[in-house]
């Protein structure tokens, strides 16, 4: 008999031979990066992977991946990505998007997909911002934004994606940021592992006209200050000193340090991403000003999705109804015969 | 008594149910043109009911009807004026009141005639028969709701359940009406009410009351009789056009061996389509009730990219909002049907009303040069064979395909011989095979049709990318080239072009060497052939050619519509398919018979105006 040894694939093999087309310095770059070194690990082959996305620039990432691949229209892609799985739940369909693609003109088929669990891994890069339409402000531009259409100033709050995840409720949300590669490879292999609707928010930058958006939180001098990595199971301590850690205060959080105020490591939470009920991950999903903003996985729970449904209740009618072609079933109607 | 009472035989009946739309009429009309189908006649139906699910009770804008067309020869339409009428209230009396001859028999519920519904019904007299002129019908007053309730008096069913029951007592009266023996109807009701047993009893007790009172008491009247008519041998059932549509597309699943995937959003009137193959799960159909119109087609075009005949189905509002993402399967040259069941429009229009006006939509309404396959169903039961032509044409094309039905034909229902798939060609999808490699490119052509190949996620070395942005014909990368876009532009057309080639010519019915040629498509085909017939047997000579492939046309199209000295397109809209035909042939310019009255055209209209034209 001969074993197959299962192939490892190297980034490489996830490469595309067109050339890659965004401005220098974009965080898409590195997410493409993480992409293709996720897929690698993944082990699905390339022609069983599938790569939908929208328009805009995040949504021409397909073009840059050896898979089947399909770049739609406008706000589409959660909804193609969505028939592909059903059709063929064996595939690993990856949807690529950006906050105005997804939020805006996609949201409703956004919102849907995320409530059906259905089996996609949606990579949503956000940059607060419309670049292929030159600066223009988006759902997830921050209250007063000033950009092309909004010279004064924006006058609306925006979304924000992991609120949105769990009010459609959501069974998986994560969040990375493109200057973290090692965060960005690593929940991506835990959303494509994750059997329903996967959510990773990328936190990238648009140097033409966003340029510096998630300065704040991506700096190096403050990067491990102002965010924290959750993993499962493990205690929420972040900051340079590895010092930091949240812990619950009446119905809020609140960050603490480790040794002051008779504060120890035990009194630190420690995440659990499986927890059924998302209130806690809508509070760590909204951390930011005196909190840090939360990477890693912040939800991860297990539920039937949508494709492997729509299989198993085919299977359970089949196993009830022995007819398998439409002549049959038609004579099963109610008939007469003329002689 | 019955046994003395004239038997009178027709070659052919029309009757029409009314009532509340709360009366079950559009239960009581399809049972009763099953019985006489079942008999031996052909059927033709037409159920003709308000947008509102319960209007107010006896007014005349809650009144639901359904019209049978009942014959011992071929029929083809659900007949123009009724020789019968079921009315329930007086609403109903006044509604149909130019729907039926002078002399027809109306059957009404005398105690449904009372002053209030009389008031709601907008009767200023006592006297609705003598308000409406209706003096030569023939009257049979029955007090339907007094013997319900008595009928049922005890059973353990509450008023407005046994009130419920009132059609089954119209039903039985017309068994008597029209010597149907009522143990078929009697067999109908108990497949029907299986689950439920104590409606099922009182249904039938009702039944059997109605068809009783009718032998008993009005035994001296004359009672009818449909012969048989001659139809080819073989098992028959009842279809509506809606289910033929459903059962056409996994015919089409079954012969081309792939799965059968349905994307689509509840609109009326197409929303049968997707119940019926939601239902069909045990022969491996997946349905995908989306969020939204638009969700609908992108969901199937996801399941064509991975390798489904693929389907959405909707009415004009809803291919309005599909109209984008049917340019991407244009121009990523993917297989898609959609079917549009047309209603009245614009906008939301006359949901429940039937029109042809969404040709032009289906043809042209897309950004871009955007062509696709146009097909029309013009039967109820052919809405079967269009469906799986849709189908194998998109499949062995690499192109949407539109078919296009209406509420006429997605509601009406005639008798159709079960057909044996034998009968019915493979569909072979242009699938790449391993030896194109390595020189494979997506938009690589099959030169005799201009097909591109396809390649499904899972075939080893074939991965590749497809998209809504213009591509390199060769290369299939992203091209912006001004004479690469001019070519794949016209190789899109040439693709859809070259589709004449392998779909049948259109062939001339009626009197051929006549210098009158009316011409049709889709739905209005039983009305035109009806009126075409009639005028022939009378002595006229007209021909008459039907379309049901639009785009492309029929290759003998220029030369078949020039060889006629007068052209009279017919089609229930402001003229689409006439103005279609000139910008198509040169040189002809057709007279145009057009309604848009969100009915079908009646026979007689259509006889009244091709002798105006013969005799101009």
């Amino acid at each position: 008999m001969i074993t197959m040894e299962p192939i490892q694939y190297k980034p490489q093999d996830f490469k595309s031979d067109q050339e890659v087309r965004w401005c220098p310095g974009c965080g898409d770059y590195a997410m493409l990066n993480s992409l293709q070194k996720a897929m690698a690990e993944i082990g699905v082959a390339p022609e069983k992977t599938v790569v939908v996305s929208g328009i805009g620039c995040s949504s021409r990432l397909p073009y840059y991946v050896n898979s089947y691949g399909m770049h739609t229209i406008h706000g589409r892609a959660s909804a193609i990505a969505s028939g592909i799985k059903v059709a063929n739940p064996e595939l690993t369909v990856w949807q690529i998007t950006g906050d105005g693609d997804c939020l805006a003109i996609g949201g409703n088929h956004f919102i849907h997909a995320v409530r059906r669990n259905i089996d996609l891994n949606i990579l949503l890069f956000n940059n607060e911002i419309y670049g292929l339409t030159k600066g223009q402000y988006s759902p997830t531009s921050r209250l007063g934004f000033v950009s092309k259409s909004s010279p004064y100033g924006t006058v609306e709050e925006p979304f924000r994606p992991a609120q949105l995840t769990f009010g459609a409720r959501g069974t998986f949300f994560a969040r990375t940021i493109d200057v973290d590669l090692k965060t960005s490879q690593d929940v991506l292999i835990q959303a494509a592992r994750h059997k329903g609707c996967s959510v990773v928010e990328a936190l990238v930058n648009c140097v033409i006209f966003n340029e510096g958006t998630h300065k704040s939180i991506t700096e190096k001098e403050f990067r491990a200050d102002k965010t924290i990595v959750l993993k499962h199971g493990e205690p929420m301590i972040f900051g340079k000193n590895n010092d930091k850690g949240l812990i619950i205060d009446g119905f809020n959080l609140r960050s603490v340090t480790i040794g002051e105020n008779g504060i120890t490591e035990k009194d630190i939470m420690v995440h659990d991403a499986k927890c059924s009920d998302p209130t806690l991950h809508f509070k760590l999903g909204n951390m930011k000003d005196d909190l840090p903003v939360a990477l890693g996985v912040i939800r991860n729970i297990d539920e039937t999705s949508y494709d492997q449904a729509v299989a198993d209740q085919i299977t359970d009618v089949q196993a009830k109804r022995p007819i398998r072609k439409l002549e049959e079933f038609l004579h099963t109607l109610e008939t007469w015969e003329i002689q | 008594m019955s046994d003395t009472a004239k038997i009178t035989t027709l070659d052919q009946v029309v009757i029409r149910f009314s009532g509340d739309s709360g009366d079950g009429m559009q239960l009581t009309g399809s049972l009763f043109s099953n019985l006489s189908a079942i008999y031996g006649n052909e059927i033709s139906t037409f159920p003709d009911y308000p947008a509102e699910i319960r209007a107010p009770q006896g007014t005349l804008s809650g009144v639901s009807g359904y019209q049978v067309h009942v014959g011992s020869k071929k029929i083809h339409t659900p007949g123009d004026l009724a020789d019968v009428l079921i009315a329930m209230n007086p609403a109903a009396l006044k509604v149909n009141r130019n729907a039926i001859k002078p002399n027809a028999i109306v059957i009404a519920d005398e105690d449904s005639f009372d002053q209030n519904n009389l008031n709601k019904a907008g009767f200023v007299t006592d006297n609705p028969f003598e308000e409406l002129k209706l003096n030569g019908v023939q009257l049979i007053m029955a007090p339907i709701t007094s013997m319900v309730k008595a009928s049922l008096v005890d059973s353990d069913m509450d008023t407005k359940n046994i009130l419920r029951s009132k059609n089954m007592f119209a039903l039985g009266l017309l068994c008597w009406l029209f010597n149907t023996p009522i143990d078929r109807a009697m067999h109908l009701l108990e497949n029907k009410f299986k689950k439920k047993p104590v409606i099922l009893k009182a249904n039938l007790k009702v039944l059997t009351d109605g068809y009783n009172y009718g032998n008993n008491t009005h035994g001296s009247v004359s009672t009818y009789h449909v012969n048989p008519t001659d139809m080819p041998k073989g098992t028959y059932t009842d279809v509506k056009g809606n289910q033929a549509t459903a059962w056409g597309l996994i015919a089409a699943a079954e012969k081309s061996g792939l799965p059968l995937f349905l994307g689509s959003y509840p609109i009326t009137p197409a929303t049968e389509i997707l119940q019926e193959l939601a239902a069909r799960k045990e022969l491996g159909v997946k349905t995908f009730q989306a969020e939204d119109e638009i969700a609908g087609v992108c969901t199937a075009i996801g399941a064509s990219f991975a390798g489904s005949l693929a389907a959405t189905s909707t009415s004009g509002p809803g291919l309005a909002l599909k109209s984008e993402a049917i340019g991407l399967a244009v121009m990523a040259e993917l297989p898609l049907v959609i079917v549009d069941v047309q209603r009245g429009g614009p906008s939301t229009g006359l949901p429940t009303k039937t029109e042809q006006a969404d040709l032009l939509q289906a043809l042209y309404g897309r950004n871009g040069e955007s062509p696709c396959v146009v097909v029309a169903a013009s039967t109820p039961a052919n809405c079967f064979d269009y469906a799986f032509i849709a189908s194998k044409l998109a499949l062995e094309h690499m192109t949407p395909a539109i078919l296009l039905t209406d509420g006429f034909l997605a509601n009406g229902s005639s008798a159709w011989r079960i057909p044996s798939l034998d009968n019915y060609p493979i569909i072979k999808p242009p699938f790449v095979h391993a030896n194109m490699q390595p020189t494979w490119k997506p938009y690589m052509r099959n030169p005799e049709n201009g097909v591109r190949y396809w390649a499904i996620p899972g075939t080893e070395g074939f991965a590749h990318r497809v998209g809504g942005l213009e591509k390199d014909n060769k290369t299939s990368a992203i091209s912006t080239n001004p004479a690469n876009h001019h070519l794949m532009v016209k190789l899109r057309q040439e693709k859809i072009d070259a589709i004449a080639n392998v779909i049948p010519l259109l062939e001339v019915q009626g009197n051929k060497e006549a210098d009158l040629l009316v011409v049709g498509w889709g739905g209005t085909f039983g009305h035109l052939y009806t009126a075409v017939e009639e005028l022939n047997n009378t002595g006229e000579k007209v021909a008459f050619v039907h379309f049901n492939y639009i785009s492309p046309l029929p290759a003998n199209t220029i030369g078949l519509l020039k060889k006629y000295k007068k052209i009279v397109v017919c089609e229930l809209n402001n003229g689409q398919f006439a103005g279609y035909l000139r910008s198509k042939v040169a040189g002809i310019d057709p007279i145009q018979y057009n309604k848009i009255e969100g009915q079908p055209f009646t026979v007689s209209e259509l006889t009244d105006f091709f002798k105006t034209i013969l005799y101009k």
